[in-house]
C-alpha cells in the first residue's frame, strides 16, 4: 500500500536553517547542508527546503547551494522561495532538484505554474499556500505572511490546481511553530477543495498531530521544528506513528520498535529487566 | 572500468540518477549525443515528463536509432526508469496516441486505480517481487520504493518481475533479456535504491567479464 509521506522541512534564512515561530520569531538551527544530511539518513520520506528570506532580496536558491543539497538527499528534493520565473525553475530541476514550491508568485506571476508544468510535468509543481484563520474564514497570505490575496485557500487551491500545480502545500500561519498541532478545519476546507496531493503543514508538536492530518486527507504532513534537536528524530516519530498504528515507511536500520512510545510522543525508557537483558551487539555499516 | 552512460535527451532530473551512481564509486557519463553513448558498456535511460515530448526529443536527436542499435542489435545492458521504462513500449495513450521504441510488447495507459485513488500515484510503496531477477538481489520483499506517475506500463506477466498495488495490481519492473525497467525512482528511494543500482551495475559488470 501507499504509505503518506513525511516530508522534512529544512527553513532557510540569510542562509542559516531557522525553526519558525508564526512566520515571525525565527531561532537559529546551523547549516542547512546539515539538516538535509540528516534528515535522509535518518530514513524522512521526502525534503524540502524553502529560502524565507529569498522574496525579500529578490533571487531563488542558486544552483550551486542546490546541487549540493541534492549530493546530500536519496530523497525526492523540493526547493521553494523566491522563484519567480521558468528560467529559476529551469535551473533550480537541472541542478537536481525534483520539485519547486511556489507561494508568492502564484500571485504576482501565475503563469509560472503554467509554464513550468508543461516543461517538466505538474508532479514537478507544488503550490504552498500560507494562511490565517480569521473572524469570517480562512484567508490567503503571500510574501511571508505580509500581503493578503483577497482568496480563500481552497479557492486559491483550486486556482493553483488548474493553473497546472501537482500537489499543495497549506501552512497555518497561526499555528506554526505553536507544537499545538495543523489547523485541522484549514487542512479539511483544502483536500475537500481539491484532488490534487495535500501536504499538511505548520504546528505539529506531537505525534498524533500527524495522524488526525493524513485523517483529515492530507497525503503527506510537513514538519520543520519538531526535527531539529533530537537524535534519531525521523525514526522516532514514525516508530510513535506505528505505535498509534498509522501506517508510515519505516525501514531504517534502526526502528526502536522494542520501545515503547510513552504519552508525550516520546520512547518510553526501557524497563529494568529489558535494560539488564541488553546486550551491545556490533552492526557493521553496510557497504551497498 | 565500467562505463555507464545516463541519457540526457532533456527530460527531468538527470543529476540524481548521476549522484546516486556517484555514491556507488561509479562515475557515469551524461550522454546526451549518440557518439557519447556508443563507447559505454551499458545505459541508463531516465525520464520525469510526457511521454509525447520525450519521444519527440528522442527522435529529433536521433538517439532513438542510436539506443535500438547499442541495446537491441549489439545486446548492451539496458535500465530504463520511470517514463525510461515506458519509452520501450510499443505506444503510449498519453496526449493522444504516440509509438514509442517498441523494444517490448506492451503499451502504456493511464493508470485507474480502484476506490478512486488520486492519480498521480506520488509517494512511498510496497514492491512485490515476482520471478528472481538481477536488479533484486539484497533486497527484501515488500520493500519500499519512491513512485510518482499517472501512466503505467500495460505488459505480458512473462516479462514482469515486480508489481505494486494501488487499487489494482501494476508493474512495477520488467526485464526482457538484457533489457531492465523499473516505474519507480531508485535513486530517488535510499537505501533500496542504492542496492538496486548496485545491483544493474554488478549485472553488467558479469555480463562484461563473460563477453571479454
Amino acid at each position: 500500500m501507499l504509505k503518506p509521506r513525511l516530508i522534512g522541512l529544512v527553513l532557510v534564512r540569510d542562509g542559516l536553517c531557522v525553526q519558525s515561530i508564526g512566520f515571525k520569531r525565527f531561532l537559529p538551527i546551523g547549516r542547512p547542508e546539515i539538516a538535509v544530511e540528516f534528515l535522509n539518513r535518518w530514513g524522512i520520506d521526502e525534503i524540502a527546503v524553502l529560502d524565507l528570506s529569498a522574496t525579500a532580496r529578490g533571487s531563488a536558491c542558486d544552483a550551486e547551494t542546490v546541487k549540493r543539497y541534492s549530493r546530500l538527499c536519496q530523497v525526492p528534493l523540493s526547493i521553494g522561495g523566491g522563484i519567480r520565473s521558468v528560467i529559476d525553475v529551469k535551473r533550480i530541476i537541472q541542478a537536481g532538484a525534483d520539485k519547486v514550491v511556489i507561494n508568492s508568485a502564484l500571485a504576482a506571476e501565475p503563469e509560472i505554474v503554467t509554464r513550468a508544468a508543461e516543461h517538466f510535468g505538474s508532479q514537478c509543481v507544488i503550490a504552498s499556500i500560507d494562511a490565517r484563520r480569521g473572524p469570517a474564514g480562512f484567508s490567503t497570505w503571500t510574501r511571508g505572511g505580509r500581503q493578503a490575496s483577497g482568496m480563500a485557500p481552497a479557492e486559491w487551491a483550486r486556482r493553483a490546481v488548474e493553473l497546472g500545480a501537482g500537489e499543495i502545500l497549506i501552512s497555518s500561519i497561526d499555528q506554526d511553530g505553536s507544537r499545538a498541532g495543523y489547523d485541522l478545519d484549514l487542512v479539511r476546507s483544502v483536500t475537500q477543495a481539491v484532488s490534487a496531493p495535500v501536504i499538511a503543514c505548520g504546528g505539529a508538536g506531537h505525534p498524533r498531530d500527524l495522524a488526525a492530518a493524513i485523517a483529515a486527507g492530507s497525503a503527506a504532513v510537513a514538519v520543520g521544528n519538531m526535527l531539529h534537536y533530537t537524535e534519531h528524530s525521523v525514526i522516532v516519530l514514525k516508530r510513535a506513528l506505528e505505535a498509534l498504528a498509522q501506517p508510515i515507511r519505516l525501514d531504517s536500520y534502526v526502528t526502536y520498535r522494542h520501545s515503547e512510545v510513552g504519552p508525550e510522543g516520546r520512547l518510553a525508557k526501557l524497563s529494568e529487566e529489558a535494560l539488564d537483558a541488553l546486550r551491545f551487539r556490533y552492526i557493521p555499516e553496510e557497504t551497498i | 572500468m565500467t562505463r555507464i552512460a545516463i541519457v540526457d535527451y532533456g527530460m527531468g532530473n538527470i543529476g540524481s540518477v548521476a549522484n546516486a551512481l556517484d555514491r556507488l564509486g561509479v562515475t557515469p557519463v551524461v550522454a546526451s549525443t549518440g557518439a557519447a553513448i556508443v563507447p559505454a558498456d551499458a545505459i541508463i535511460l531516465p525520464g520525469v515528463g510526457a511521454f509525447h515530448a520525450a519521444m519527440g526529443n528522442l527522435r529529433r536527436s536521433g538517439l532513438d536509432r542510436t539506443l535500438t542499435e547499442e541495446v537491441v542489435s549489439k545486446g548492451k545492458p539496458f535500465l530504463g526508469i520511470c517514463l525510461g521504462m515506458q519509452l520501450l513500449a510499443r505506444e503510449s495513450t498519453e496526449q493522444g496516441l504516440t509509438s514509442g521504441l517498441g523494444w517490448i510488447d506492451g503499451r502504456v495507459v493511464r493508470l485507474d486505480p480502484a476506490a478512486s485513488l488520486p492519480v498521480p500515484h506520488a509517494g512511498w510503496n510496497e514492491v512485490q517481487l515476482g520471478p528472481p531477477s538481477p536488479l533484486f538481489g539484497r533486497i527484501e520483499p515488500s520493500a519500499h520504493f519512491y513512485f510518482d506517475h499517472s501512466y503505467h506500463l500495460e505488459c505480458g506477466r512473462s516479462i514482469t518481475t515486480a508489481t505494486m498495488n494501488y487499487g489494482g495490481v501494476w508493474c512495477a519492473a520488467i526485464q526482457q533479456g538484457h533489457i531492465l525497467g523499473v516505474q519507480f525512482h531508485p535513486e530517488k528511494s535510499q537505501r533500496n535504491g542504492l542496492r538496486l543500482l548496485r545491483n544493474f551495475v554488478t549485472y553488467v559488470q558479469k555480463r562484461k567479464g563473460e563477453s571479454c
